[in-house]
C-alpha cells in the first residue's frame, strides 16, 4: 500500500505555449484535508481538469493509490476511484434529486444489473433498483436533502444544490474527493455549516478530500495542508498554519 | 401492487393497445373483415408508433436530433423486403419468413445505427443533426441507384405481402414489444445514465457514466426498431421505393416527437395516431393545391409547440397553463411535494433546457489575461 | 482538354452559388449559434420575388426588391421565429428553423402553385475561351461571390458594427456587458444573410431559370455542407468549401460510372469531414469549458 492517496508527479499542461500548470508535485495522505489555493487564475481547476483527465498532462504524471492514473478517460478515473464537484455547478437539471445521486451509484459493483436484465425485468432490476434508491436516500439524508428528494435538481436553492453534488460525487464511492470552490457564493452561515459536513464527509466514510478554496478563513479552519498556486506554479506548500504565514503567500494574495 | 397515477400512466399503454389488438384480433380471427382502407390505417399506425416512440428515444432522452430517422427504415424495409422476398418460395409466406425478415430488416438497421452512432460520440447537436440528415440521403441514393436484380432501382423492390386481414395484429404486437424495451430501457439504471447525459455531459462524465457505451446502445436500439418499422413497412406495401424515406418522412417522425412532447412516450404515441389519421383523412379533404395546407400545418405544430415549450420568455405563462396544472386545478389536490411516492416521481419531464454550456476557449483567454498582467506588474 | 476545362469552370460558378449561399450560413451561424435550416428557402423566396419583380422589366430594380424583400423576411422570421428560443436549448432553436423552412415551402406552394415558374433575368450569353464555351453568367456569379466575400471580411474586420458581430460570436453576454446590443446585432446577421440569399437566388436563377417552392431546400442543404468543410464562422472558409464542393459535384457529374452518386459522395465528404476535422479547413477550435 502506497502512503499517499493521491500524489503527482511533476504534473505540468501547456496551451499552445502557454503553461496553465507547471511542475505540481502535491502529496495527499489518507485521511487528510488538502486545500488547493491561489489567485484567479492561478490553475486550480486546471489540475482539477488534469486529476479526472478531461485534460492530457503534457509533462509529469499522477497517482492513485500507487497505481498510475495517467491517460485514462474521465468516466474511468471516476470508477478507479477520483469523484469531484464543479465549480459552476453541473446537476442532472432535468432529474429529480434521487436520481441524481442513484446516477453516481450506478457504476458500484453491488448494484450491477445488466442491459438485458433491465430490459426483460427479471428479478434483479427490481432488487437493484430498490437498494440503490435506499442507499441513494441514505446519503440525501446525510446532506439534510431527503425532504427535496422529489423535485427537480434545479428547483433547489444555490445552497442545496452544492450539497447535492457532493453527495452525487460521494454516491460513486470514491477514495478521494475532490471539491471545486464548495463555499462559493456562501453566506457565513451556510459556509460553516459546509465545513461541518465536509469534516463529517471526512469522518464517516473514511474520506480524503481535496479542495479549492478563496475563503481564507474557511481554508484555515479545514484544511490540514496546503498547495498554494500562482500562475501555475507551485508558490508554496506544507502545513496550514506555516504557509498561511509564508510572506511570498501574503505577497501574492495582498498583491505587489 | 400499488396503483398510483404516474403507475398507471406508465402501463395505460400496454393497456390500451393491448386491449385493443386483443379485440380486433379475435374479431379478426372469428371470421370477422375489417374495411381494407381501415385495415391500412391500422398497419400504418402500427409502424408509425414504433418509429415515434424509437426517435423519442434518441431526440427526447439523449437530446440529439436525428433527421435521417426514414433512413433507418428505409435499410429495414429494403432488406427485410429483400430477405422476405428469397425466401417465401422455399419458406412460404408465413410467420417464419416474416420473423426472418424482421430479425434481418432490424440487424441491417441496428449496424447503420453504429454507423451513425460513432459520429454521435464526437458531435453535438447541430452538426449531429446535419450529419443524421446527410445519412438519410445517402441511404436514399444508394437505394435509389441499385441495379434492378439487386434491389430494384429507382422502381423500388418489389416485396411479398401480407394477408391484409392479418397484418395489423402483428404490427400492433410489435408496437407493444417495441414499448416494452423502450420504457424498461428507459425506466431503469441504464435509462437514468442516458438522460443524464442529456442534461450534462461533462457531469456524467465525471460520474463515472459511460458515455460511449450509452450513446452508441441508444442509438443502436432506436435504429433497430426503426428497422423493425420498416420491415412491417414492406410487408404492408407492394413496393419498396427509397424515394419515400426522404428528409420529408424523417420530418414527419420529428413532428410526432414534437407534437407528443419530447420524453414523453404516451404522446409520441397519441400524436403518431393523429398525424397518420390526419395524413389518410385531410388528402379527402384538401384536394388540388390545398393539400399543401397539411404541411403548413405540420410546420405550425413545430414552430409553436416548440416555442411554447421551450421560450424562457414564457416560462411564468407555462407554468401558469399546463396540462398539469390545469389538471391539477380540476382535481383541486393539494400534493404535499415530501409526501410522493418515490415510484411516483417523474420519468417523463420534458426538458425545458438542455444545458449545453457555451462552448467557449475560456480557459485560454483567462490564461491570457494573466499573463499580460504579470507582464504589466513587471514594468 | 476542352472538356476538362468546361467542368472546372462549371464546378467554379457552380461553387460560387454555394459559397454566396454559405457565406450567407456561416455569418448566422458564426454569430447567432444557430443552424438556420430556413436559409435554403429564403433563396427560394428570392427567387420568387425576382420573379415577381422582373414584371418591371428591370433587372437591376427586380435584385434590388428582392434583396429588401429578403431581408424584410429574414429579420421577421428571426423576431418571430427564433427570438423568443435565445437562451433556450439549440435542439429547441433547430427544430423551429425546420418548421420555418417547411413554412416557407408550404406558403410559397399556397401563392405560387405546384408548377415550377420560368424566369429569365437577362442573358448574358457566351464567350468562347481555349476553344469551349463559358457562359458570361458564371464568371459574373464568381466575380459578384468573390466581391461579396472581400467585402464581408472588410465589413468584419473594419466597421463598429462588424467587430461587435466579433464580439457577440465570442460571447454573447460578455458582449452585452460591454454594451454591445445583441438583439440589433444578430438582426443585422440576419439582414445580411438574407440579401446574400437573395443574390444567392439569382445566381440560381442565371444557372438554371426555374422557380419552384422546393428550390432551395437541396442547395441549402449542400451550402452547409460547404460551410462546414471550409470552416464554420470563417468567411474565406466558406469561400473555399463553397468552391470546392462545387468542383466535386461538378466533376463527379461528369464521370458517368459516379454520376448518379453524386449526392451521396459530397454527404459522405461531409461526414468524413466532421469526424476527421469538426473544425473544417479555416475554422477556429472551441473548447467547452469545465
Amino acid at each position: 500500500m502506497a502512503e499517499y492517496v493521491l500524489e503527482t508527479k511533476g504534473l505540468g499542461i501547456s496551451f499552445g505555449g502557454l503553461h496553465a500548470a507547471q511542475d505540481v508535485n502535491i502529496r495527499i495522505k489518507k485521511n487528510q484535508i488538502y486545500g488547493l489555493i491561489g489567485p484567479n487564475g492561478a490553475g486550480k481547476t486546471t489540475i482539477f481538469n488534469l486529476l479526472t483527465c478531461v485534460y492530457k498532462p503534457t509533462a509529469g504524471t499522477f497517482y492513485l493509490g500507487g497505481e498510475e492514473m495517467k491517460g485514462l478517460t474521465p468516466d474511468k478515473i471516476n470508477q478507479k476511484g477520483i469523484a469531484r464537484t464543479f465549480q459552476n455547478i453541473r446537476l442532472f437539471n432535468n432529474m429529480t434529486v434521487v436520481r441524481n445521486v442513484m446516477v453516481g451509484l450506478h457504476n458500484r459493483p453491488e448494484y450491477k444489473c445488466s442491459v438485458l436484465e433491465s430490459v426483460l425485468r427479471l428479478p434483479r432490476h427490481f432488487k437493484m433498483e430498490k437498494q440503490m434508491r435506499e442507499k441513494a436516500k441514505e446519503l440525501l439524508r446525510i446532506f439534510d436533502l431527503e425532504q427535496e428528494r422529489n423535485s427537480l435538481a434545479c428547483n433547489l436553492p444555490y445552497g442545496k444544490q452544492r450539497k447535492l453534488e457532493i453527495a452525487r460525487a460521494l454516491a460513486t464511492n470514491p477514495k478521494i474527493l475532490l471539491l471545486d470552490e464548495p463555499a462559493a457564493g456562501m453566506n457565513p452561515h451556510e459556509t460553516e455549516d459546509l465545513a461541518k459536513t465536509i469534516r463529517f464527509i471526512r469522518d464517516h466514510f473514511d474520506m480524503t478530500i481535496l479542495l479549492i478554496e478563496h475563503d481564507m478563513g474557511f481554508v484555515s479552519e479545514l484544511c490540514d495542508e496546503l498547495t498554494v498556486l500562482s500562475f501555475g506554479t507551485v508558490l508554496a506548500q506544507g502545513e496550514t498554519k506555516t504557509v498561511l504565514q509564508d510572506p511570498k503567500v501574503i505577497k501574492a494574495y495582498i498583491g505587489g | 401492487m400499488r396503483l398510483g397515477k404516474i403507475k398507471i400512466n406508465h402501463y395505460i399503454n400496454y393497456l390500451l393497445i393491448g386491449v385493443l389488438t386483443i379485440v380486433l384480433g379475435s374479431i379478426t380471427l372469428a371470421g370477422g373483415k375489417f374495411d381494407n382502407s381501415l385495415l391500412f390505417l391500422l398497419e400504418k399506425m402500427g409502424f408509425n408508433i414504433i418509429l415515434a416512440v424509437s426517435l423519442s428515444l434518441v431526440v427526447g432522452f439523449l437530446g440529439e436530433l436525428s433527421l435521417g430517422h426514414a433512413g433507418f427504415m428505409c435499410v429495414g424495409a429494403y432488406l427485410g423486403g429483400k430477405v422476405a422476398a428469397l425466401l417465401v418460395p422455399s419458406l412460404g409466406n408465413g410467420l417464419i419468413t416474416f420473423s426472418i425478415a424482421l430479425l434481418a430488416g432490424a440487424a441491417a438497421a441496428a449496424i447503420c445505427g453504429v454507423i451513425i452512432g460513432i459520429p454521435a460520440l464526437r458531435l453535438r447537436g447541430d452538426y449531429l443533426a446535419i450529419v443524421t440528415l446527410a445519412f438519410g440521403e445517402i441511404v436514399k441514393s444508394l437505394f435509389q441507384n441499385t441495379s434492378d436484380e439487386s434491389f430494384g432501382g429507382t422502381l423500388g423492390l418489389e416485396t411479398p405481402r401480407f394477408d391484409r386481414n392479418y397484418l395489423f395484429i402483428i404490427a400492433f404486437v410489435l408496437v407493444l414489444i417495441t414499448l416494452a424495451v423502450v420504457q424498461n430501457y428507459i425506466r431503469s439504471k441504464h435509462g437514468r445514465a442516458v438522460t443524464a447525459i442529456r442534461d450534462n455531459e461533462i457531469a456524467a462524465r465525471a460520474t463515472g457514466i459511460n458515455v460511449t457505451k450509452y450513446k452508441l446502445l441508444t442509438f443502436i436500439l432506436s435504429a433497430a426498431f426503426a428497422g423493425v418499422a420498416g420491415v412491417l413497412y414492406s410487408y404492408s406495401n407492394y413496393r419498396v421505393q427509397s424515394a419515400k424515406f426522404g428528409y420529408n418522412y424523417s420530418i414527419e417522425i420529428l413532428v410526432m416527437v414534437v407534437l407528443g412532447g419530447m420524453g414523453n412516450i404516451n404522446g409520441s404515441i397519441i400524436a403518431a395516431v393523429l398525424i397518420t389519421w390526419l395524413n389518410t383523412w385531410l388528402p379527402t379533404k384538401l384536394t388540388g393545391d390545398l393539400a399543401v395546407l397539411q404541411n403548413l400545418l405540420y410546420a405550425l405544430i413545430l414552430i409553436v409547440i416548440v416555442i411554447y415549450n421551450n421560450a424562457p420568455g414564457l416560462k411564468g405563462f407555462r407554468d401558469k397553463y399546463n396540462f398539469g396544472a390545469l389538471a391539477k386545478k380540476l382535481i383541486m389536490r393539494k400534493v404535499d411535494p415530501s409526501r410522493i411516492n418515490d415510484d411516483k416521481a417523474k420519468w417523463d419531464v420534458v426538458p425545458t433546457k438542455i444545458s449545453m454550456d457555451e462552448i467557449l476557449s475560456v480557459d485560454m483567454k483567462q490564461q491570457e489575461v494573466y499573463t499580460d498582467r504579470k507582464r504589466g506588474g513587471k514594468d | 482538354m476542352e472538356e476538362i476545362l468546361s467542368t472546372l469552370i462549371n464546378g467554379l460558378s457552380l461553387g460560387g452559388i454555394y459559397a454566396m449561399i454559405a457565406l450567407g450560413y456561416t455569418m448566422v451561424y458564426g454569430i447567432a449559434k444557430m443552424l438556420n435550416f430556413a436559409h435554403g428557402d429564403v433563396i427560394m423566396v428570392g427567387g420568387y420575388l425576382i420573379y415577381v419583380f422582373m414584371a418591371t422589366n428591370n433587372p437591376l430594380l427586380a435584385i434590388l426588391l428582392a434583396c429588401i424583400g429578403c431581408v424584410i423576411l429574414g429579420v421577421c422570421i428571426e423576431k418571430i421565429a427564433y427570438k423568443p428560443l435565445r437562451g433556450a436549448s439549440p435542439l429547441a432553436v433547430l427544430i423551429t428553423a425546420i418548421g420555418v423552412s417547411y413554412l416557407l415551402q408550404s406558403l410559397a406552394q399556397i401563392v405560387f402553385g405546384s408548377a415550377s415558374k420560368m424566369v429569365t433575368v437577362y442573358e448574358f450569353g457566351s464567350v468562347q475561351l481555349l476553344g469551349c464555351t463559358i457562359q458570361v453568367s458564371s464568371l459574373v456569379t464568381l466575380a459578384v461571390t468573390v466581391a461579396v466575400m472581400v467585402a464581408l471580411t472588410m465589413f468584419v474586420k473594419y466597421t463598429r458594427m462588424g467587430r461587435a458581430m466579433i464580439a457577440v460570436s465570442e460571447d454573447k453576454s460578455a458582449a452585452q456587458l460591454m454594451g454591445i446590443n445583441v438583439d440589433r446585432i444578430i438582426m443585422v446577421t440576419f439582414a445580411i444573410g438574407s440579401a446574400l440569399a437573395a443574390l444567392a437566388g439569382l445566381f440560381y436563377l442565371l444557372k438554371a431559370p426555374n422557380v419552384f417552392n422546393t428550390m432551395g431546400a437541396m442547395p441549402g442543404i449542400k451550402a452547409f455542407t460547404a460551410a462546414v468543410i471550409g470552416g464554420i464562422g470563417s468567411i474565406p472558409g466558406a469561400m473555399l468549401g463553397g468552391i470546392l464542393l462545387g468542383m466535386v459535384e461538378s466533376v463527379s457529374y461528369k464521370i458517368t460510372a459516379i454520376a448518379p452518386y453524386t449526392d451521396a459522395i459530397e454527404f459522405t465528404i461531409l461526414i468524413v469531414i466532421l469526424l476527421v476535422r469538426p473544425t473544417g479547413f479555416l475554422g477556429k477550435k472551441r473548447r467547452e469549458k469545465v
